[in-house]
């Protein structure tokens, strides 16, 4: 496996589907961030055939769990400080969502109210459902 | 403080509190007629629909109370760009309760996180619309004496009809309902009604023509099949004689089934069967009356 330095804090994403490290990367909004990134592509792994993993070192309230957990949950969070992973989070779907996803309903009424947060409610947890929490506009899971 | 965004927002017991409300309204209206002295509803209507709007306040004024508003945007202060959510600050210090309804699916729901009195949703687009759904459900309790245990035939525009989405909904919170859904194929009942309905193991068939289906049916709930629903103007013209209710029909059914509608009706009952017993849409519209009334006494936390 490709060696990649260890980090000092900040956090280890593991078992990403391979090929979505970029997008996680994106809509976590690391780009924006001034840190140091590790993007691993189709690294080998014995549960999934190919994974990606993403290093990045970064104080650890930067981490958005919630996004995580809407995109994919399988994805496993190692909590590293002092160049030591102390935690394992596991993700769970979250039960709400606020500004992850905007509503699509041309008809809601976020589409006029000012400044008002598009809320996205967890509707179905086994279908992975979520539904606008004004219009109950279907949310499309994949963003 | 409550409010009342969707039909469903009601435990099945609260519900039935509600029409036990109604129902003592119904027999005595003089001993609520002071129920509301000194208060006020505001009826916030962003789009203009006279008749739930004068429901409203007809049944504020029968609890004595006052009515305020406005009843379409172009003459509220939407016009000038204010937001639902400053609008009703500025109406929590004017009245003591709003109804709202708004083009805009989910307004209502806005307006009630901001609000310091309670909101009624009074219809939000496509979305929800549930006093009219009370209003339905206090007619079927009333007349049949029960809100389980009938065959109910659904019949006309089911695709598009948000009345009669929120009216399953509503009724499968309750046992041995068998549904007998009415429309032309190209207005059938959309698959996420379907699902619901097998979830909930509910008993239900689909069929093509009112006329096979008239004699089982204890309640009928007729709605307008629109012009503008088909593609061209042959299938509507060949359809629309299944789904117009008429004296012939009539003699096919129950002698104690009821006929609902939410109204306003264009075609669909022929005005001949206005004067049969079993014709209860203008009832209907009574008990819309009252249902209201029970709610706003509910909301406001007030007896008689
Ligand atoms: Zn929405």
């Amino acid at each position: 496996m490709l060696n990649v330095g260890k980090i000092e804090e900040g956090f280890v994403l593991d078992h990403i589907k391979a090929g979505e490290s970029l997008n996680i990367y994106n809509k976590l909004g690391l780009d924006k961030l001034d840190c140091t990134v590790a993007i691993l592509k189709n690294v080998r792994s014995d549960k999934m055939g190919k994974k990606d993993i993403l290093k990045v070192e970064c104080p650890l309230e930067m981490l958005d769990l919630d996004v995580l957990g809407f995109i994919d949950h399988n994805i496993t969070v190692n909590v590293v400080k002092a160049g030591e992973i102390v935690e394992k989070k596991r993700l769970t779907l979250p039960k709400e969502l606020k500004n992850v996803i905007k509503c699509k309903n041309p008809r809601c009424i976020t589409s006029i109210e000012q400044e008002l947060p598009h809320i996205f409610v967890l509707a179905d947890e086994k279908k992975e459902i979520y539904r606008c929490k004004y219009c109950e506009e279907k949310a499309v899971k994949k963003i | 403080m409550r409010h009342l965004m969707s039909p469903l927002d009601f435990t099945v017991e609260e519900l039935d509190k509600i029409f036990d409300l109604a129902g003592e309204i119904e027999k005595d209206p003089k001993r609520f007629a002071h129920v509301c002295d000194g208060k006020k509803l505001a009826t916030c209507f962003y789009e203009p629909s006279t008749r739930t709007r004068l429901s409203f306040e007809a049944a504020m004024m029968n609890l004595g109370g006052n009515v305020i508003g406005f009843s379409e945007a172009s003459s509220s202060s939407a016009a000038k760009g204010e937001s639902v959510s400053d609008t009703i600050r500025v109406i929590s210090c004017y009245a003591d309760i709003c109804a709202m309804r708004h083009p805009k699916e989910g307004a209502p729901m806005v307006a009630a996180s901001k609000s310091l009195i309670p909101v009624i949703n009074a219809g939000d687009g496509g979305h929800q619309h549930p006093t009219q759904t009370l209003t339905d459900l206090l007619t079927i309790r009333s007349l049949k004496g029960r809100l389980g245990g009938y065959t109910i035939g659904l019949c006309g525009d089911l695709k598009f009809g948000r009345t009669v989405h929120s009216l399953i909904r509503a009724l499968l919170r309750y046992d041995n309902i068998h549904f007998v859904f009415i429309s032309p194929e190209e207005l059938k009942i959309p698959d996420y009604i379907i699902d619901e309905l097998n979830e909930k193991n509910a008993s239900y068939e689909e069929v093509i023509k009112l006329d096979d289906v008239m004699g089982k049916l204890d309640i009928l709930y007729m709605t307008r099949v629109q012009r503008e629903r088909f593609f061209n103007e042959e299938d509507y013209i060949r359809l629309k004689n299944f789904y117009i209710l008429t004296k012939e029909k009539m003699l096919l059914a129950k002698p104690d089934m009821i006929v609902l509608h939410p109204l306003p009706r264009v075609n669909e009952i022929s005005v001949e069967v206005d004067d049969d017993p079993r014709a209860a849409y203008f009832k209907q519209a009574q008990y819309g009356v009252y249902v209201r009334m029970a709610l706003i006494m509910t909301l406001l936390n007030l007896e008689a």
